[in-house]
């Protein structure tokens, strides 16, 4: 029953992430995105991480992909704008250099032992999670908690310098 | 839930090379930072399938660092977006070519 569920989320995981790069307006891309991010929250769920597809729901589909889509109403683009689509010129070589490294790739990982290895159930509680989290990585916790804080201050401060810059040109 | 760890490293590679063309093939910024998003998430699926594989809790903590770490590239970068748009009225990155020699 996983594992069936598990090929079934793969294929929409895949699909949604393929239909969100060949949209040409931005919204339907985001939508297709955060479809992708919710089957890929379930693979988590079923990979035996329940907190990390909570926090991919809540972090990613709720917060940044909202973000995203906030982004392009404030911008308010126009329809035909919107989207400079590829020029042939970068698509031909982004499209072979994908097939090229897909397929390297997709050898290393057929010819390694170590990828027919089976992954048996697992579940990590909450409890277990933030044990190890606050535990062997509090540092880490601090450090991320430290960037946050900064992009906050970046993020504010490219706000600020657009709005003096729009007074300046009012006067 | 029994999978052979190869079958999600092809799951998670087909992720990242979509993403990776994403940004190779799209000009505009936002599929730009879709793209990397795409990435990001695929090593994400990698690390929770390595903790599952070795029954530890250190790959979903990566996951997490990771999300705070996405978190604040995309506060800053979609903050540079709107500031470059103030500029140009546009998205298409080669217009944003004003350090070219």
């Amino acid at each position: 029953m996983a594992t069936v569920l598990f090929y079934l989320l793969s294929a929409v995981t895949l699909v949604a992430t393929l239909l969100c790069i060949t949209r040409k307006n931005p919204v339907h891309a985001v939508v297709f995105l955060v479809n992708a991010l919710f089957a890929l929250a379930l693979l988590f769920f079923l990979l035996g991480a329940p907190l990390v597809a909570a926090w991919q729901v809540i972090i990613y589909a709720g917060a940044i992909m909202v973000l995203f889509l906030f982004v392009i109403m404030i911008l308010e683009l126009a329809p035909g704008q919107a989207m400079a689509s590829a020029s042939r010129r970068q698509l031909v070589p982004a499209v072979l250099l994908f097939l090229l490294l897909l397929v390297s790739a997709g050898l290393i990982i057929m010819r390694d032992p170590a990828g027919a290895v089976w992954v048996e159930g697992f579940y990590l509680s909450p409890r277990d999670f933030g044990q190890a989290l606050f535990s062997r990585y509090g540092l880490a916790v601090e450090i991320v908690s430290f960037q946050l804080l900064f992009a906050a201050a970046g993020a504010w401060y490219l706000g600020r310098r657009r709005r003096v810059r729009q007074e300046e040109e009012r006067r | 839930m029994i999978v052979p760890m190869g079958h999600i490293l092809i799951v998670s590679t087909t992720l990242f090379f979509m993403g990776l063309g994403c940004i190779l093939a799209r000009r505009n910024l936002i599929m730009i930072l879709i793209g990397i998003e795409i990435m990001i998430n695929a090593a994400g699926l990698v690390l929770v399938g390595a903790s599952a594989l070795w029954r530890q809790a250190d790959g979903q903590v990566f996951v997490l660092l990771l999300m705070g770490v996405t978190a604040a590239e995309v506060a800053i970068a979609l903050a540079m977006v709107v500031y470059l748009y103030g500029f140009k009225r546009n998205l298409d990155i080669d217009n944003f070519d004003g350090m070219r020699g």
